[in-house]
């Protein structure tokens, strides 16, 4: 499992894994927003938690079709399957691998984008935590619309339109813990309830991804 | 099939029947609101609309559940059938609403708790039906479907408490509940539930019609293989 985690992020890094565009697509996103809802401090300031988030929910979107496909096309998923590594492990060290190589560094520079946008002081603390806390549900929600659409033709622009929905709960929960730390107000219940739909996805979404791997390998 | 060929035509009479005459009471025989006017009438197309938007995603998550336990073909094509008519109904429920809404609140649309499950709701129905859709085995389409059902549901209701915190309503509150004080007038209940029984019925007889349809498209391809084979 480890040795797999560990094969996974050196893919990642490698020349055409992919790594650093979800950060290059987060920072281009959040350079656009300003151009789209003009240049004022004070509007920038009042939106830019919630679109922190979208941005980093969408960089993390573009990359969810590189968990499977590499190894279908080559067939390593197979042997994954046929290892004697339970698929549910499989499907919970892919969400793992994804989460490091985009959820992690993505929380890391959310603080510097926040300068961009004019995120109020207090929120930075706050972004950072309720990034690194609910990113991990969108790697375990995305391994599994990743496992749903393998092999399928076309699939990238069908797996948006199945994560999405259910990328709603962390989105509202955690533009919330932003926007609450930003004005000094409580963040206890945001962020619990968005560590909870964390825990709750890797909890019981590996086995949900595992099932259809099975059926999508039959 | 010979259950539901003989089931079908009394439940598309009746939910004729029952969605004609309830709207016709409805509309013709009860008197206007006092503050809202006409437009209270809408109640007897958003309401039923509304609960069959929502009991259409239970029906197919019994479906795919009974499909994932007992692999019985017919509940997968059930779910399947079902979808673009819970589609269909969620997307009056909101196209009502609004219409109500634009008179009655000065806005078309409002970041409700309500509408906006409503609407992720729909969402939800989109993407269930773009994976049968993509997907060219039918079984295969069927196992994915149903755990997509069974994970879309779990997120449903999630969404569906976690707007709460989100954003306050102007959507009034539930108004036929057995338990609850006070509930729309008897005038108005009346045709109301007839009209929510024959939306319901109404259900019933596109599913069964669809379902049929399905199974019989599952026999002509399993009928075409044969030949091929031969």
């Amino acid at each position: 499992m480890i040795g797999l985690l560990i094969r996974d992020l050196r893919l990642a890094v490698k020349a055409g894994g992919g790594f650093g565009l979800a950060l290059a697509f987060f920072l281009i996103v959040s350079v656009l927003v300003p151009f789209g809802i003009g240049p004022e401090t004070g509007l920038l300031r009042e939106v830019s938690g919630g679109v922190l988030w979208l941005g980093a929910l969408l960089a993390c979107l573009l990359s969810l079709d590189r968990i499977f496909a590499l190894d279908w096309e080559d067939g390593s998923l197979e042997l994954l399957a046929t290892s004697p590594l339970p698929l549910e492990m499989v499907a919970i060290t892919k969400s793992a691998a994804h989460w490091i190589t985009t959820g992690l560094p993505l929380a890391l520079v959310a603080p510097l984008l926040g300068l961009l946008l004019n995120l109020p002081e207090d929120g930075y603390l706050w972004l950072v935590i309720s990034l690194l806390v609910g990113t991990p549900a969108l790697s375990a929600i995305g391994t599994f619309g990743a496992a749903l659409t393998v092999g399928m033709r076309r699939g990238g622009l069908l797996l948006s339109l199945l994560v999405l929905p259910l990328y709603v709960p962390s989105l509202l929960f955690g533009s919330m813990v932003v926007s609450n730390g930003a004005s000094g107000e409580a963040v206890g219940t945001p962020l619990a309830l968005l560590a909870a739909i964390s825990l709750g996805s890797l909890a019981i979404l590996p086995f949900a991804s595992a099932s259809v791997l099975r059926v999508n390998l039959r | 099939m010979s259950l539901s060929g003989a089931v079908l035509p009394w439940v598309t009479a009746l939910a004729v029947a029952m969605v004609v005459g309830g709207l016709i009471w409805g509309f013709f025989f009860t008197p206007n609101d006092f503050r809202q006017g006409a437009t209270v009438k809408i109640i007897y197309i958003h309401v039923p609309a509304a609960i069959m938007g929502s009991g259409t995603w239970f029906m197919m998550l019994a479906a795919s559940l009974v499909w994932v336990i007992r692999r019985h073909h017919v509940s997968a094509l059930a779910a399947k059938a079902a979808a673009p008519v819970g589609m269909v109904f969620t997307l009056i429920g909101l196209f009502t609403g609004a219409v109500w809404g634009q008179p009655m609140w000065g806005t078309w649309w409002e970041w409700d708790p309500r509408l906006t499950a409503f609407l992720i709701l729909f969402l939800f129905y989109l993407g269930y039906m773009a994976l049968w859709a993509a997907v060219e085995n039918p079984d295969t389409a069927a196992d994915l479907t149903a755990v997509l059902c069974l994970v879309g549901t779990v997120f449903a209701v999630i969404s569906r408490y976690a707007i709460l915190f989100w954003n306050q309503g102007l959507h009034q509150g539930a108004s036929l509940s057995m338990d609850a004080e006070e509930n729309v007038a008897d005038v108005f209940a009346y045709p109301l539930w007839i009209c929510i029984i024959g939306f319901g019925l109404l259900f019933i007889c596109l599913v069964l019609l669809r379902t049929r349809t399905e199974i019989r498209a599952r026999r002509l391809s399993a009928l075409i293989a044969q030949e091929r084979m031969a």
